[in-house]
């Protein structure tokens, strides 16, 4: 790994000691409420290294990933801020880089995100002034030459660990492993995928990826999640960009009787957690549980991770 | 790639007469109104004014619905397909094939592009090129030694297969 300052991220020092990393992904709340917030991270904080607030994913409007952070830091959990290029222009991201540092934020996710047309309000205006690359690359000269884009300097220490996503799971396939060389020279450090269900896929990514060296400049987390139902996993396959679901899956969700689709999603999850560990170059894994957080902790529990600490 | 030729012919042709087409000049309107036939019929140039064509495998990446100039997101659909306009093919698919065919530029494809300068939409690529209007960011963006050690990894792994 490329020698950096400490950025006094926990969840850098996790996977620095080579110990198996747990990030998990708070849900947004539709509230004004910050106890929606703090039930959630309690639940999570317990064997999670990071907790992701997530920037209105899916392009719906939620609690924005920024206030999570400030409370998510108030109370000293540890999280791990996404910024998506598509509500915000280079000005305004490069303010909110700074204060989330100032608010004791080290873990930094620099995603495209969703497309508006994903979201419920679908005429909102994309801004899209930056791509990832271009994000991370901003976000890594702020960090190491203290500069803003424009050459003006920034007058303190940035202390940040930088991340990214990776979906191995969509075309074009080759280029998938090109695109997390250009992430790591742009400045990731570590990464965290899109929902993996499809384990030969991923197994596949990986050896491109160990074959390029690349599993040792970067720290990579695997998506993964429980599926709710057949309706949800159906929704999700074919509503949310991005997430492949293959059909042996679908077809054992949609055999298990509805009532115990939930146990079985949780189970598949739970199967491929044990699958993931096991390839060469994984170094934790990024549970995603939407509305089933309480489902993570038996997650975590079944696919023997704990003891955590 | 005959595209490839065709860009370096019009660059050696219009290279001579750079001092003649100067930014703001009436010889750059007469260039903006060419580029906007002539790219535009070809690429559907979108006057982006910072032309990275040859870095993109002659598909221009500003007709991806999100601008991105540095790869496809990850809402490529299983079919190819865009995940914005389902209708239409991901540009970056394009311009991964694109670059693939392009022996001499094809793996500029691995460059950290820079964010866009939008105060130079609708102006003559071929004159800001020319006069290095496209590339004056204060900071340094990339250097040469980084270009260097990302452009083997295009061509790398594919040879393996």
């Amino acid at each position: 790994m490329k020698k950096n300052k400490s950025s006094m991220s926990q969840l850098e020092q996790v996977l620095k000691s080579g110990r198996f990393a747990i990030t998990s992904e708070l849900n947004p709340p539709d509230s004004a409420d910050p106890e929606d917030v703090n039930r959630a991270a309690m639940i999570l904080a317990g064997f999670c290294d990071g907790i992701n607030a997530v920037d209105a994913s899916g392009a719906n409007c939620h609690m924005s990933s920024m206030s999570i952070c400030a409370l998510l830091t108030r109370v000293g959990y540890e999280p791990v801020y996404q910024i998506s290029c598509r509500d915000r222009n280079r000005i305004a991201i490069q303010g909110d880089i700074l204060g989330a540092a100032a608010m004791g934020v080290r873990n930094l996710l620099c995603i495209t995100g969703d497309d508006v047309s994903a979201g419920d309000q679908p005429g909102a205006k994309p801004v899209f002034d930056f791509d990832s690359i271009q994000l991370l690359r901003t976000a890594q000269m702020m960090r190491d030459e203290r500069v803003f884009l424009s050459g003006r300097k920034i007058t303190s220490e940035l202390p940040l660990f930088l991340g990214a996503a990776a979906n191995p799971f969509v075309l074009p396939y080759d280029w998938r492993p090109k695109r997390l060389a250009k992430k790591i020279a742009a400045g990731a450090q570590f990464i965290q995928t899109q929902y993996c269900f499809d384990v030969e896929r991923f197994r596949e990514y990986m050896r491109q990826v160990r074959d390029m060296g690349l599993h040792e400049q970067v720290y990579i987390l695997v998506g993964v999640g429980p599926l709710r139902s057949y309706r949800a996993a159906n929704f999700m396959r074919t509503k949310v960009p991005g997430i492949v679901i293959p059909d042996e899956i679908m077809d054992r969700v949609k055999k298990t009787p509805k009532e115990r689709q939930q146990a079985e999603g949780k189970k598949i999850c739970v199967e491929i957690i044990q699958q993931v560990r096991e390839i060469e170059g994984v170094a934790g894994v990024h549970i995603m549980a939407y509305r089933q957080e309480e489902l993570v902790t038996e997650i975590v529990q079944e696919a023997g991770l704990l003891p955590r600490r | 790639m005959v595209l490839e030729w065709i860009y370096d012919l019009t660059y050696a042709l219009l290279k001579p007469f750079k001092k003649f087409l100067k930014p703001n000049s009436f010889a750059e309107k007469a260039m903006i109104s060419i580029e906007k036939v002539g790219k535009g019929v070809v690429f559907d140039c979108q006057m982006c004014g910072q032309c990275i064509l040859h870095s993109t495998g002659m598909v221009c990446s500003m007709n991806c619905p999100k601008n991105l100039r540095n790869g496809p997101c990850g809402g490529v659909r299983l079919n190819g397909h865009c995940e914005v306009k389902p209708e239409q093919t991901c540009v970056w698919v394009k311009i991964y094939e694109g670059s693939l065919a392009s022996p001499k530029y094809g793996s500029e494809i691995m460059w950290i592009q820079p964010p866009v300068d939008r105060t130079l939409q609708d102006s003559s690529s071929w004159v800001n090129l020319l006069h290095g209007i496209d590339q004056k960011m204060k900071t340094v963006w990339q250097t040469q030694d980084e270009k260097d050690a990302l452009e083997p990894i295009f061509r790398g792994s594919n040879e393996k297969e």
